[in-house]
């Protein structure tokens, strides 16, 4: 059903316009650029849009990258016994397939969302720190060519899996493990970098008028998500640079005989990776509560509550990263800790939902796709939640350390957590980026293909983990044939049907439905009162903004 | 100075404090699992006999492991596999060096303790894990273990187990403060290399 709206007035007693808004037709950069054009203009550009669309753009192959590394997994997990490739080599596409989509796609994809929305919703006219943008991006190509040529080095590429745990990336690592240390010393930096930029343009570039309490929520996300990354990914750098001593200048960081310590590996590294993971899923945060409550036309429910709870999952996510190493023989007092603490983050995200439920009742709601797109994730990220819970209690880990349970949890978080957001988000600000409505139709069919391709993949991982199969391991024992078959058909689909995402993205840059300035009924954010698509240059004279009450 | 600016150097100072706590971590990581006794770290220096009574109600199994390395030819043998002590007993146990290899060599004996709770109970009167061993092509070199768990063991500890793990020493001064942790993680050379091991 494409949306039948009119197009409508800026919305009411908001935002006192300026006159940049006034180039309403077409692309308004004509009169703006004087930039090199071409591939120059792409490698140069210092434009918050532009460097956006990049960050995107590349996500999105980084996507498809590691969705084939995927799916070389899943085909030979078709079936028990080995058919299609080597244990070395599976080993390599699970490690690379984590990495990539990690590092390579879903944070460059809330990254590039930020660059393109967050100057829009606060009524600046660029990011802070435009060079570092376009200097940030850049560098992730290069480290993410550096890390697939791996592949390509004798001994392989990395292949201790995604948390590169010592001792198998340094005693036991193949050669290349110094090329992959570089490339995610490259990858770090850029998310440094990023994040400096995003801190320093919401807290010095907001509209006059616009106080903290009134940024809308996917500011908010992004920022505490900027606060995370500039305290973890130098602990990040810090664990990846011990590993470069160790492998290459003879210390012992992680090396027993040496008088150091391998489990002091896990301790640093999920120290890092706890936090890591909520900065992969707190910008969808932002990004659901933004399209639900324009789609349910109320405001969002319980506004302030959302920021607190977002904070406090933030703080939170220094004080649990044991959780992942309850079987590392730690000591009963640290298992309870551990295990109080991650139990507690259930409360923050439990506000979370129940304000997403409560913005839906007695709302005028209509089922466009990014709504679809964010239903889902509350639902099924609500799953992942669930069996996080289950995978918290220590003495029950146990028994699911390590196993395709895990393997469920993570990934019903991950893809339709943070995947299934950013389509969302792409679903709703496409009208912004390109000036015509995704096609409706389109957008369904991937939908519905992706859901049921996400639930037919991961679902049985569920059972096929709490029946006992280890995880990362080529071949499975006889019983587990049918539940992995049923995964590795659903990967099929899933992976096929984000060609229907591609091809929506392409028609709608091409044409469709013309969106006017305000795409949705009931958005009222900063963004939509800039005309669609979004000129190159926007809010130079910055608005006026009005609070509104939450 | 503008707003910017000041965010900006605001957040390269946190930057900057992370990385160098990150690294800070290895020797606080060292110094709260000896306080702690958490990682089954004992102390690797002759302590004191307490003299106390001994508590003749409570029977402890204390069963010893040793394992080699790779890179020593050497091999380290307990001679009483398993001994049942009265917590507050000074207890002695007798282990053998062997060099198998065809030169002579420094090795050394690390110790850990499971559960590790019981570490902190743990004292060693005489230990051959104080210091480096030099043992010549063949030579075969027993040395003796006293040790005393000490009466406030918590009750629910009924089995302690020591494992002595051999490491080859190829420059003995470098060894020596590795063991005697002035140096936690320091280059101990031809260790340490990936695949090294013969």
């Amino acid at each position: 059903m494409a949306p039948k709206l009119p197009p409508q007035l800026p919305p009411q007693n908001r935002v006192e316009q300026a006159g940049d808004a006034s180039g309403t037709a077409g692309h308004a950069d004509a009169g703006y650029h004087h930039g090199p054009k071409g591939l120059l203009r792409w490698l140069l550009t210092t434009n918050h849009k532009e460097i956006g669309t990049l960050y995107l753009i590349f996500s999105l192959s980084m996507f498809f990258i590691g969705g084939i590394f995927a799916l070389v997994v899943r085909a030979e997990l078709f079936q028990p016994g080995l058919q299609l490739v080597q244990p070395e080599f599976f080993n390599q596409m699970t490690t690379m397939h984590g990495l990539i989509m990690v590092f390579g796609a879903v944070m460059p994809g809330f990254v590039g969302l930020a660059n393109w929305m967050i100057p829009l919703q606060i009524g600046a006219p660029d990011m802070a720190l435009p060079r570092l943008n376009n200097f940030s991006f850049w560098l992730l190509p290069v480290a993410f060519t550096l890390l697939l040529s791996t592949l390509l080095m004798p001994g392989g590429g990395p292949n201790f899996g995604w948390t590169f745990y010592a001792p198998l990336s340094t005693t036991y690592s193949p050669p290349s493990t110094t090329f992959f240390i570089l490339s995610l010393h490259m990858a770090g930096i850029s998310s440094i970098l990023g994040a400096i930029n995003i801190i320093a343009t919401i807290l010095n570039l907001r509209a006059p008028g616009m106080r903290m309490m009134d940024m809308p929520l996917f500011v908010w996300t992004w920022l505490i998500t900027a606060f995370l990354l500039i305290a973890v990914m130098p602990v990040l750098a810090g664990v990846i640079t011990m590993m470069l001593l160790d492998i290459n200048f003879g210390t012992s960081f992680f090396n027993a005989a040496g008088g150091g310590d391998p489990v002091m590996f896990q301790h640093i590294f999920w120290f890092f990776g706890h936090p890591e993971v909520y900065i992969m899923i707190l910008p969808a945060f932002g990004i659901v509560s933004a399209i639900i409550p324009t789609f349910a036309r109320k405001r969002l429910f319980g506004y302030a509550s959302m920021v607190y709870a977002t904070s406090s999952i933030a703080i939170l996510s220094f004080l649990v990263w044991a959780h992942h190493m309850f079987a590392v023989g730690l000591p009963l007092v640290a298992e309870l800790f551990f295990m109080y603490t991650t139990m507690l983050i259930a409360v923050p995200t439990g506000v979370k939902v129940f304000n997403w439920i409560a913005t839906l009742f007695q709302g005028s709601i209509s089922f466009e796709t990014p709504m679809l797109f964010a239903l889902a994730f509350v639902v099924l990220f609500s799953i992942g939640g669930f069996s996080g819970l289950m995978l918290a209690i220590a003495p029950a880990d146990f028994q699911y350390h390590d196993t395709y349970f895990v393997v469920a949890h993570f990934h019903y978080v991950l893809v339709p957590g943070a995947v299934f957001a950013i389509m969302a988000a792409v679903y709703y600000w496409l009208p912004k980026w390109t000036g015509h409505y995704p096609n409706e139709r389109l957008g369904r069919w991937h939908f519905w293909t992706s859901v049921v391709g996400v639930n037919l993949t991961f679902f049985p991982m569920h059972f096929s983990g709490l029946a006992g199969m280890p995880r990362r391991i080529p071949d499975y024992a006889l019983q587990f044939a049918d539940f992995n078959m049923a995964s590795s058909i659903g990967a099929l689909l899933f992976g096929t049907s984000q060609l229907l995402f591609v091809l929506m993205i392409i028609k709608c840059v091409r044409g469709g439905e013309k969106a006017p300035a305000k795409a949705w009924d009931g958005a009222v954010d900063l963004e939509w009162t800039v005309p669609s698509p979004a000129p190159l240059h926007t809010f130079e004279t910055p608005p006026r903004f009005q609070h509104q009450e939450h | 100075m503008t707003g910017v600016q000041r965010t900006v150097t605001r957040t390269l100072v946190v930057l900057l404090a992370m990385f160098v706590f990150a690294f800070a971590l290895v020797p606080l990581y060292d110094a709260f699992c000896r306080v702690t006794g958490i990682n089954g770290k004992v102390e690797n220096t002759a302590q004191a006999l307490i003299r106390d009574s001994i508590d003749e109600s409570r029977v402890i199994t204390v069963q010893f492991i040793t394992r080699g390395s790779p890179g020593l030819p050497w091999k380290l043998e307990v001679l009483d596999r398993q001994v049942r002590v009265h917590p507050g007993a000074a207890t002695e146990v007798h282990f053998a060096f062997t060099n198998h290899g065809k030169q002579a060599g420094w090795g050394r004996a690390v110790p850990s303790v499971s559960p590790s709770e019981a570490s902190l109970y743990m004292r060693k009167v005489t230990c051959f894990c104080f210091q480096e061993q030099r043992l010549d092509a063949g030579e075969r070199y027993e040395a003796p273990l006293v040790f005393q768990l000490t009466r406030d063991l918590p009750d629910d500890i009924k089995t302690v187990t020591l494992v002595y793990t051999l490491y080859p020493v190829d420059d003995k001064t470098l060894a020596a403060k590795v063991l005697a942790n002035e140096a936690p993680a320091i280059v101990v050379p031809g260790i340490a290399v990936p695949g090294g091991e013969a």
